[in-house]
């Protein structure tokens, strides 16, 4: 359906030129994580992305948060520990995530950063299936996610500096749309 | 979501997912799902995902969290009405081999 409209609109639009940014700041606290990529997806809304696009992206912004809040700054709103039936609520770290889009030659760049612990064996966290924090039931499923869903991922880390992940998907249309239909 | 959305059916724990399972959600779905696990004793959970338009890997968390839990004792873990998204997800985790994912 929605392939049909990006059709039609043809004519509205202008191949690849516009030039797009945004940066956001927020409490590393997990119900910003549905406000980022409510955010991120309003934000690439005028390059009329597909509903696949737009999932995938929704997804993987999802899961660069949620790290960084949860094991970034372990702040932590999880199932708790073993055996207890409340959840967990614990702020370790006071902090912000910082969230920052590009859009350029019809290619999304997205960066997420925290200035938490740090990942101290990149390498591992990148296996798909592990994690450090089983006792939160997480999959270990993010970054492999991440990679699924964007064309292109690139994390830096230090230890006790903080972590940025940097993702870049091409978007099909690639093209910016003027006004309504 | 609220106390509504677990339902005990028989043998089976029918939980009707939210319109976006995350990392945010997932604590109380858990902790709701592992109460009636324990209460009224069932072995099945089904996951029912007729309202849930966005879901990351906080749910493949969720079911196999769940799946671990009875799955020691005989119990099955079903997902209905997951879209062509939340779908791509359950096979994309390789959780397609564990539980049965019907329309």
């Amino acid at each position: 359906m929605v392939e049909t409209k990006r059709q039609q609109a043809g004519p509205a639009r202008e191949t690849g030129s516009m030039k797009n940014e945004m940066a956001l700041e927020f409490d590393a606290v997990s119900s910003n994580e549905s406000f980022a990529r409510v955010a991120v997806a309003a934000f690439i809304a005028p390059l009329n992305p597909t509903v696949e696009e737009l999932s995938d992206i929704k997804t993987a912004v999802s899961e660069a948060v949620t790290n960084a809040i949860i094991h970034g700054y372990e702040n932590v709103y999880g199932y708790g520990r073993h055996g207890e039936v409340r959840p967990v609520y614990c702020r370790i770290r006071e902090g912000k995530v910082y969230l920052r889009c590009r859009i350029e030659n019809g290619v999304l760049h997205i960066e997420v950063e925290d200035r938490g612990v740090g990942i101290e064996n990149l390498e591992k966290a990148m296996e798909p299936l592990y994690t450090t924090k089983p006792e939160l039931e997480r999959s270990g499923m993010g970054f492999a996610f991440m990679e699924a869903f964007m064309d292109d991922l690139e994390v830096e880390s230090q230890p006790l500096k903080g972590t940025i992940v940097r993702m870049q998907k091409k978007l099909q249309c690639g093209s910016w749309i003027y006004g309504g239909e | 979501m609220d106390m509504e959305d677990f339902q005990v059916i028989d043998d089976y724990l029918c939980i009707r997912l939210p319109e976006e399972v995350d990392h945010h959600k997932s604590a109380y779905i858990s902790e709701n799902a592992d109460r009636y696990i324990l209460k009224d004793r069932v072995s099945n959970v089904v996951f029912d995902f007729s309202d849930t338009q966005f879901m990351d890997s906080s749910g493949i968390g969720i079911i196999m969290g769940r799946y671990k839990k009875i799955s020691c004792f005989g119990g099955k873990v079903f997902a209905i009405h997951a879209d062509r998204q939340i779908r791509r997800i359950l096979y994309m985790s390789g959780l397609n081999k564990i539980i049965e994912i019907m329309e």
